[in-house]
């Protein structure tokens, strides 16, 4: 629990002094950073900065060299023998999708099935979500054969489906047109307001940063360099290093 | 004219399907874990251990043979099973032939699904041995054919059944021996006879099996 502004909220996430080594080469350099409930947190950077080495390290899919993972009040490890349910609390949506070769109804289905839910509430559940992400018509589709969109769309689904504490995007608008971006970006906000839960979004794109996230980090050669309000990062820089970023990102 | 087969075709048939059948089940039952073991974990050694499966794929029957030989003959380690002689021993001789290859397939198949899979698994909170099962799964083409694959090496295979069964009539005779023994007596009408049977065979396990694929039921 921390104090905020005078009000109670949980923290969900906290990291503190995570290191990411790779023989020589630091991906992630000494990282902390703390996410309540209801936060949407953008995390910017060039490619190659460590944002999904963090997000792998967070989904604890890589131990960290150093530094340790607080999640819902919980120090976190990979050597946990139920690091799985660990897990079981957030959701991470790789920034390639990955279809299983089955139908989209069974690719959604998956967490809620591994979770032992019963057959009725996932034909329910599913339901709800193939229509709120617009993929009602696809229900019996080989999830391989959607297009892009379509299958971020699944992969978005399949993840908040089991309704984790936090959700982690990593890219997960790259390439889609507005109408597909759209979608996906309500669908984060219906996933946050629910209250209990926060979401973190890699992303490149600075507007779809100020759209979504109260927060932000900028993140460069592994490290965090800027971290505060999405506003101000562009607007008042602190870095030159932010600075260069915020307006070579901002012409495209 | 030569003289007519004394023994019985059907049985020698059968026996041939019940040995490789079994050996194939075998080798796959303990190749394809090891394949996706193999195939996915990461561990110090890794590259080496699939050069010895690949290169395994040259294991020659006869070695297969002997070291069954040597284990359960009387004097061997394993002797008193006495199973020296019998489909059993050649069973085993034909599961160490089966083990490498479909192993090895198995280990190129789960390599070749896409890494995400494995890491979207886990991420929906799979634990590592669901996660395997999934990317097994993913694979399902490719272990169907390391299995074929296995099949076919065993079924094709007659020095191993030869060394550890010994071409008994009635008893260890199966289609690969009978034709070494046909030939041998210059009866080059029914070897050949026997190699058809031998192709058709064959044939007709890979079929079925495609049948049962293309249903689904496999």
């Amino acid at each position: 629990m921390v104090a905020r502004e005078g009000t109670t909220v949980n923290e969900i996430l906290r990291t503190e002094g995570l290191t990411k080594e790779y023989g020589k080469k630091v991906a992630v350099s000494d990282v902390s950073i703390s996410v309540n409930e209801g936060d949407v947190i953008g995390i910017m950077g060039p490619s190659g900065s460590g944002k999904s080495t963090f997000f792998r390290l967070i989904n604890m899919l890589e131990p960290p060299t150093k530094g340790t993972v607080v999640l819902d009040g919980k120090e976190i490890s990979t050597s946990d023998s139920d690091v799985h349910m660990t897990r079981r609390k957030m959701a991470l949506v790789l920034q390639k999708p990955a279809a299983m070769n089955r139908s989209v109804f069974n690719n959604i289905a998956f967490g809620l099935q591994l979770r032992g839910i019963e057959d009725e509430e996932v034909e329910r559940r599913v339901t709800d979500y193939l229509g709120r992400l617009g993929l009602a018509e696809s229900k019996e589709r080989n999830a391989r054969s959607l297009s892009g969109g379509e299958m971020q769309r699944m992969c978005f689904a399949r993840s908040v489906i089991v309704e984790p504490k936090l959700i982690l995007l990593d890219e997960f608008t790259a390439n889609l047109d507005p109408q597909n971006i759209s979608i996906l970006e309500n669908a984060v906000r219906d996933f946050v307001k629910r209250g209990d839960a926060a979401a973190m979004i890699i992303t490149h794109n600075p507007f779809q940063a100020k759209r979504l996230c109260d927060r932000s980090v900028l993140m460069m050669d592994g490290e965090f360099i800027e971290q505060g309000e999405t506003s101000k990062i562009f607007s008042s820089p602190s870095d030159e290093r932010t600075k260069a970023f915020v307006s070579g990102e901002m012409v495209f | 004219m030569v003289d007519v087969i004394t023994y019985d075709v059907v049985q020698v048939t059968i026996l041939s399907l019940y040995v490789s059948g079994s050996a194939t089940i075998l080798g796959a039952l303990i190749g394809v874990p090891l394949g996706a073991a193999i195939g996915l974990k990461e561990f110090g050694g890794k590259g080496l251990l699939k050069t010895i499966t690949y290169t395994m794929y040259g294991f020659p029957p006869v070695i297969s043979g002997l070291f069954i030989y040597y284990v359960f003959s009387r004097a061997g380690p394993l002797g008193d099973f006495g199973i020296l002689f019998t489909p059993t021993a050649m069973i085993l001789a034909q599961t160490l032939l089966v083990i490498p290859l479909v192993a090895g397939v198995t280990i190129s198949s789960v390599s070749e699904v896409d890494r995400n899979i494995k890491n979207t698994v886990l991420s929906l909170g799979a634990s590592d041995r669901q996660a395997t099962f999934t990317v097994i799964k993913e694979a399902w083409v490719g272990v169907i054919t390391a299995v074929m694959i296995g099949f076919g090496r065993a079924i094709a295979e007659v020095g191993a059944a030869y060394m550890v069964g010994g071409n008994i009539e009635g008893k260890t005779r199966v289609l690969t021996t009978a034709i070494m023994l046909e030939t041998r007596m210059g009866h080059f009408e029914y070897a050949i006879g026997l190699g058809v049977v031998l192709l058709i065979v064959a044939c007709g396990v890979f079929l079925f099996m495609r049948w049962l694929q293309e249903r689904e039921l496999l």
